[in-house]
């Protein structure tokens, strides 16, 4: 238990002492002591930042499970088996349709509904609550996950047939067909649209701050309500969106110039 | 010297392979039965939970945040339509000044959550309170619906910007010279030979943007407009009934794929002399 403890505080530590914004090296510190995004009591910016800190952390906390999810469903689409592709597209129709602010509502209310039913029969008489980022994550990644499984869709058939024939032809199975002659193909075809998709979830991020989780726009919002400097505040937080954006997008071409060095030039 | 001493008989067609569950097979079955148990689960309980009282109470208002959700994305859309034409062209312009201007409204409304842009125009320009008085706007920011119509306008004129832009320019060269050379003046040369061709091209997108914006549309329900999504919060609020919010899903549901339909049958009516 210990080690774990210490473990995490060195990470904090670590995490804190690259902090752009309030660490050892951040340029808020330059602020004066009572402007409104100087750190420490007087200001608001450890506030935002620490809200900053949380939007990234939902993001890449969703874009694994949503991916995975998606890679799956993209495969249930391109199945033989009908059944299986009925099943997919059922789910992408579902989380497509649905505006993302419903389907965060739906997921925070119904999962602990259920959560509070399943106490119940189970004995339980105290209920459990839904922490807000498990909610967001569960809800952005069913909506990422069904337009990611497009992307890879229409990604798989832009890879020629003559790609699975040829690793058949070599003796390879099919799981390893896909891993080692369809994936890395797919990864290539696949990258600009994904990076569309992580955008569009850096964004959907925000509206997890309406079931209460205190990420950059919450924060804002409660700096701008204590302040009454609403503009300012909202226009930092649209900066630090725009600042994410920024970021991804030169990682994005970074990324692609990377994975296209290997191919063929066309 | 003959190889066959002896035809085989014919024969007939050797019986199609027996049905066999494969993994895969089961797999799917087990995926679909989920979804259908559940469909059915739900549709039971939304029969259990009817409540003729919610519905006469709920039901017209439910309908009626439809109407201001379709209100505001359709004006929302139509004013934006027309702001993106100017942006689109200071995309394409040659002058320096006006280019990355437009570049950058495109991109900071492209890159900043449609909600944050939102807050920022009505709790924001509460800020400057004084000076708007001063030029007689402050009547109309005051107003939540007027500040998500403004909101959504400016928004969907930066992605409708894009979409015009590349509509525009996939348009090849070709088409250009091939109208000069014909003596056609610019304007006409846009009107009748690269629109026709442009529109064609953007017909999927202008799809797509208005569906998210009937999507996008529902955090207006956080500014305290009653649209659809914001019916079904106060729905809820009063009743703590989960079925408000099935019953908004399946609106909604409705209402997207009705357009996704509508747009598909338009796009193959429109596109019928491209096939080949």
């Amino acid at each position: 238990m210990e080690t774990t403890v210490s473990l995490g505080e060195q990470l904090y530590a670590l995490v804190s002492l690259l902090d752009p914004f309030c660490g050892p090296v951040g340029f808020l510190n330059l602020l004066p002591e009572s402007s409104l995004l100087s750190c420490g009591d007087t200001g608001w910016g450890d506030e935002v930042a620490r809200g900053f800190f949380v939007t990234l952390t939902l993001s890449l906390c969703t874009l694994p499970i949503g991916l995975m999810i998606g890679l799956f469903l993209s495969l249930a689409q391109q199945s033989k088996v009908r059944s299986l592709k009925i099943a997919a597209n059922i789910y992408t129709t579902i989380f497509r349709g649905l505006p993302e602010l419903l389907t965060i509502f739906m997921i925070y209310f119904g999962l602990q509904i259920a959560v509070r039913e399943v106490a119940l029969a189970l004995g339980y008489e105290r209920g459990f609550d839904i922490n807000s980022f498990v909610a967001g994550t569960v809800a952005l990644s069913l909506v990422f996950s069904a337009y990611a499984s497009e992307v890879l869709s229409s990604a798989f058939k832009a890879i020629p047939k003559g790609q699975y024939e040829a690793g058949n032809a070599l003796g390879l199975h099919s799981g390893k067909t896909m891993r080692l002659i369809i994936l890395p193909q797919l990864v290539r075809i696949a990258l600009p649209g994904l990076g569309n998709l992580w955008m569009i979830l850096l964004k959907d991020t925000a509206l997890i701050s309406v079931i209460g989780l205190g990420d950059t726009l919450r924060w804002s919002g409660v700096a701008a309500k204590v302040t009454k400097e609403a503009f300012f505040f909202y226009g930092i937080a649209c900066l630090l969106y725009l600042s994410l954006a920024m970021v991804s997008s030169i990682a994005f071409s970074k990324i692609e110039t990377r994975v296209r060095r290997s191919g063929v030039s066309q | 010297m003959s190889a066959v001493e002896r035809l085989i008989p014919p024969q007939p067609a050797p019986p199609a392979s027996a049905f066999r569950w494969t993994r895969m097979q089961i797999f799917g079955a087990s995926m679909l039965g989920l979804w259908i148990v559940g469909g059915i689960a739900l549709v039971l309980w939304l029969i259990d939970a009817w409540d003729i009282d919610k519905v006469t109470t709920y039901g017209p208002k439910f309908i009626a945040g439809l109407g201001t959700t379709l209100t505001l994305v359709g004006i929302s859309i139509s004013l934006g339509a027309l702001l993106s034409v100017p942006i689109a062209f200071g995309r394409m312009s040659s002058n320096k000044v006006v280019s990355s201007l437009a570049y950058g409204y495109v991109y900071f409304f492209r890159g900043t959550p449609l909600i944050a842009q939102l807050f920022l125009i009505y709790y924001g320009f509460g800020s400057f309170r004084e000076e708007l008085e001063a030029v007689g706007l402050w009547g109309f920011f005051r107003d939540a619906w007027n500040c998500a119509l403004f909101a959504f306008t400016l928004n969907t004129a930066a992605y409708q910007a894009e979409i015009l832009r590349g509509a525009i320019e996939s348009v090849s060269r070709g088409q250009h010279e091939g109208a000069a050379a014909l003596g056609l003046t610019k304007f006409q040369t846009f009107r009748l030979i690269i629109m026709p061709q442009a529109m064609i091209v953007a017909l999927r997108p202008y799809g797509n943007e208005i569906i998210l914006m009937i999507k996008g549309s529902a955090i207006v329900a956080i500014v305290t407009v009653f649209d659809l999504m914001g019916e079904t919060r106060r729905a809820y609020s009063r009743t703590f009934d989960f079925q408000t919010y099935i019953w908004a899903a399946v609106l909604y549901l409705i209402v997207v794929e009705a357009l996704r339909n509508i747009w598909h049958v338009l796009e193959q009516r429109l596109t019928r002399h491209l096939k080949r």
